[in-house]
């Protein structure tokens, strides 16, 4: 026992932060705080637990691109690496707010007007909010409870038409359903790369599935994918229509590809791994067991059939 | 320790040595509860005498050494118990360690049954092609625990941990990949329906899936 308890205080409280921090990132889509709770027990250690949870719970929203409302119900805002303003502070540009953060409670407390500093500037917003109202039509048609949002991440002041700019298209959709022991959720980032010179857009994709099945088990989803396209550079609403259809194609293509690696499973992925029926092909006879005698072959193994 | 198992539940399949580790390391006066309640794929070694693998597990093991038999990666072990019963424990491995045998889409007979595996430059030939099966693993873990209620009658219960993990690669679809633990425990009567239900084959596999 004291050897034990040696080896546990061996561990720096440094390296328990770090292990803490390591289950609260793998934690599966919308688990983090069940996670938490359950670390929490095992530490028992409070100030470890807060430099952990302060530490992974950011990162843990950002890459989940988690989705929080307004406390006046004015709308939602997507925690992202591309709205983050300050460590609590999201901006939301299609409201024009900048959200205020509790990253642990994982909720908005507060708002406030985004300031000219960190909106784009007129030539960019016209882009930008003709790309968003498709992507919104866009995501209702297609998923049940998406969330989406377009930011500028490069270029927001300039004016001139001709200019380079970039703006990332994010949507994420979660389904959490613990009572029927599943949680699942859909993000895909779409960075266009606007280039004034070339008169292209070019459009790359990150697209990540994971869901969580755990009834009696815990079995575990993650596909990730990327993709590339592009098209030509014109103006607001035809940028806007002709990229919403460029990443309804893709994500389309995507989610066919995906069933089509569950319906691969059975019939070909999983026959590299195990298979269906034995060797002799046959299942083994349970309604006449008598066929297979052990005291039997070994009586007649031995000779001794006759003797019986 | 009911916290820990609730991280186990929670942490993807395919991290779940590492998180086994490092729970180990944070409680190290619960190890042994947590090796045993823990699943944990089977390990496999080599035995450098006679050149074969065989599997590390609780069940064949003898304090540093473990038995096996010929085959080495599936291995039946019985013992008796406590109340005149016995326990039968089935290990199953099968994955990485075959995935070795890849020689240039060669067919290989590996002991009664035979593989074949893609070669890299794109041959249409192979059976795994069809999958794009980049790594996979299957380990299952069969205890049946009989012991006798009355002349004749014995009651039978079964405690069967399948564990899987399966990567696919392929262009269009990116990677794909399904890990997984479920155990499930039945108790019998009959040896008849135990047995059937110890090998449903292609109904683990839907069970397996998540309503998307």
């Amino acid at each position: 026992m004291s050897d034990e308890e040696e080896t546990a205080s061996q561990l720096t409280d440094k390296q328990k932060i770090e292990i803490a921090k390591w289950f609260l990132l793998n934690s599966p889509a919308g688990e983090i705080q069940y996670v938490a709770k359950d670390i929490r027990a095992v530490l028992k250690n409070e100030r470890v637990y807060r430099t952990a949870v302060a530490e992974a719970f950011p990162l843990y929203n950002k890459s989940h691109m988690i989705c929080l409302e307004f406390p006046d119900r004015s709308g939602e805002v997507l925690v992202t690496s591309f709205s983050e303003i300050d460590k609590n502070e999201y901006l939301d540009p299609r409201t024009a707010q900048v959200a205020i953060v509790d990253h642990v409670k994982q909720v908005c407390e507060d708002a406030r007007q985004a300031n000219d500093e960190e909106l784009p500037s007129s030539f960019i917003e016209e882009y930008r909010c003709a790309l968003d109202a498709e992507i919104i039509k866009y995501v209702s048609e297609a998923y049940p409870k998406g969330v989406c949002s377009v930011y500028c991440v490069n270029g927001k002041d300039v004016e001139e038409p001709g200019s380079d700019f970039e703006l990332v298209v994010v949507i994420s959709a979660a389904r959490h359903s613990p009572q029927n022991f599943c949680n699942g959720s859909w993000r895909s980032i779409w960075n266009m790369e606007f280039k004034g010179e070339l008169q292209i857009v070019e459009v790359r994709g990150k697209l990540q599935v994971g869901a969580h099945y755990f009834e009696e088990g815990n079995v575990q989803l993650d596909a990730k994918h990327e993709r590339k396209d592009s098209t030509i550079f014109q103006s607001p609403d035809d940028c806007a229509v002709s990229l919403t259809t460029i990443i309804r194609h893709h994500e389309m293509e995507y989610l066919n590809s995906l069933q089509m690696s569950y319906s691969n499973l059975p019939d070909t992925t999983f026959k590299d791994l195990r298979r269906k029926l034995p060797v002799t092909r046959t299942l083994f006879p349970w309604h006449n067991t008598l066929q297979f005698s052990l005291t039997r072959d070994i009586q007649k193994n031995l000779g001794l059939e006759n003797s019986k | 320790m009911e916290a820990a198992m609730g991280l186990m539940r929670r942490i993807p399949p395919k991290h779940s040595e590492t998180a086994l580790s490092a729970l180990l390391s944070l409680l190290p006066h619960h190890s042994s509860d947590l090796l045993s309640q823990v699943d944990q794929p089977l390990q496999v070694l080599c035995d450098v005498d006679s050149g074969k693998e065989f599997i590390l597990c609780e069940y064949n093991r003898d304090a540093d050494s473990y038995r096996y038999y010929e085959g080495g990666i599936s291995s039946v072990y019985m013992w008796e118990d406590e109340n005149e019963g016995f326990i039968a424990c089935f290990l199953i491995k099968k994955g990485d360690s075959s995935l070795n045998f890849m020689v240039n889409g060669a067919i290989l007979p590996m002991s009664n049954f035979v593989m074949v595996f893609p070669i890299e430059d794109g041959s249409k030939t192979a059976d795994g092609k069809r999958g794009y099966l980049q790594e996979g693993s299957w380990d299952a873990i069969h205890v049946i625990e009989v012991g006798p209620v009355e002349e004749e009658t014995a009651r039978y219960c079964l405690t069967s941990s399948v564990m899987l993990s399966l990567t696919t690669n392929h262009e269009s679809s990116g990677t794909f990949n399904l890990s997984g633990s479920i155990r499930r425990q039945v108790y019998f009567g009959k040896t008849k329906e135990m047995v059937c239900t110890l090998r449903p084959p292609a109904e683990i596999v839907q069970m397996k899936l998540p309503d998307s």
